[in-house]
């Protein structure tokens, strides 16, 4: 059953305050909530180098009470595999293990481990937090960033390419399930990773996490620019159970009640976007466009 | 070469304020105005979205300063205006 109120979501937390992340930061509430979703004690979380590493804290003292393994960059698939064979060869089938990467960690370093964990079907629950580029290491360009977006690897020119579709490829792997979530809804979120606990196989949630030292908007209005991605269709909240594509929550209705916003209203609170040109946003608009249109036929034609 | 007696853990334990204390980063302090606030377990969104959870699940709401970064989401989520954000001085 779909969360709907507060009351239903744990009151326990997984993450003791005092933590190294920014203030306002979009994967730190990512996190706190798939947290609640998983098992205290029974989860296993596999972390490449990130700003989740920097979360995880400095030896000997960590703010997250989950049993966590911090691995190469490029091997966040490879060593949630290891984990895996290693539960299954000791006969402990109750654990759940989780990788949890940023987008550096998915789109570009970790794809080929991530390949190849999604091919041999690992038992494992991968979760993407995209905060749309290298924040940990001060705001590179990643291929998840946007096009228009002012990085510090792409300073004058902003980006020129369009953001990678990650789900299409981690769709031809043939999982049996994949959705996209957002802090900004928890509810959506919580359900989410609580649903891809329970499913055997390798299941893959893509995060849409703000990053308001790297985006540049204000600390509070984290909350609002999650609302904001997914009110003007940059991101589409969505889930796909065995091949079923179903839009959720504030996409969901959006499909019912028509979009309202469009990507200007998402840009113009970010700094990184003061360099776009009327032809990079027109461009922006119309690859959004594409998307949202494609999520809306998908969603119809599988929930006629 | 004799072994070492006792074995080095590289495992690290979980304890608050792995960065210190902090609440020392600041700028602006929530205050609460616990007239204004709802006290219903069915709204506690400034719970629900404070990515630290510094914020308490029980009434009347208490914030733990100590560990609050001051990132006023709180304060712009509420939907009764109820916590102000305060410059430190």
């Amino acid at each position: 059953m779909a969360t709907t109120s507060v009351k239903q979501l744990p009151k326990t937390e997984m993450i003791l305050p005092g933590t190294r992340s920014c203030a306002g930061c979009g994967l730190m509430l990512t996190y706190r909530h798939a947290l609640k979703a998983l098992d205290e004690g029974k989860t296993i979380v596999a972390v490449p180098a990130s700003c989740m590493t920097v979360l995880h804290g400095v030896y000997p003292i960590t703010p997250v009470k989950v049993v966590c393994i911090n691995n190469p960059f490029a091997a966040t698939g490879a060593a949630a595999s290891g984990i895996v064979a290693g539960l299954k060869a000791t006969g402990k089938s109750d654990y759940t293990v989780v990788a949890f990467a940023g987008d550096g960690g998915t789109y570009d370093i970790g794809i080929q481990a991530l390949s190849g964990a999604l091919e041999r079907g690992v038992n494992f629950i991968y979760i993407c937090y995209d905060n749309e580029g290298y924040m940990n290491t001060g705001t590179q360009r990643s291929s998840a960033s946007p096009l228009g977006a002012v990085t510090s690897t792409t300073p004058i020119l902003s980006k020129l390419q369009h953001k990678k579709d990650m789900i299409r490829i981690v769709e031809a792997h043939d999982l049996p399930y994949i959705a996209t979530g957002s802090p900004a809804f928890p509810f959506d979120l919580f359900d989410k990773v609580k649903y891809a606990k329970d499913v055997l196989g390798s299941r893959y949630i893509e995060v849409h996490a703000p990053c308001p030292p790297g985006w540049g908007f204000p600390n509070k209005d984290l909350v609002k620019m999650g609302k904001l991605a997914v009110e003007s269709g940059i991101h589409v909240l969505f889930e796909i159970r065995e091949g079923r594509f179903s839009l959720t929550s504030r996409s969901l209705a959006m499909a019912k009640k028509g979009r309202k916003m469009n990507v200007s209203d998402y840009i113009k609170g970010q700094t990184r976007f003061k360099k776009i040109s009327g032809a990079h946003l027109a461009q922006l608009q119309e690859f959004t466009d594409k998307k949202w249109n494609e999520s809306l036929e998908r969603h119809f034609r599988d929930n006629p | 070469m004799s072994k070492n007696s006792t074995p080095i853990r590289t495992v690290s334990t979980p304890a608050e304020g792995e960065a210190g204390k902090t609440g020392d980063w600041r700028s602006q302090t929530p205050k609460i105005d616990h007239e204004k606030c709802s006290q219903k377990d069915s709204c506690l969104l400034c719970w629900l979205y404070c990515p630290d959870g510094v914020i308490s699940a029980t009434f009347p709401l208490e914030i733990n300063l100590t560990y609050c970064k001051g990132c006023g989401i709180c304060a712009e989520e509420c939907p009764r205006k109820a916590i102000e954000m305060v410059d430190d001085k």
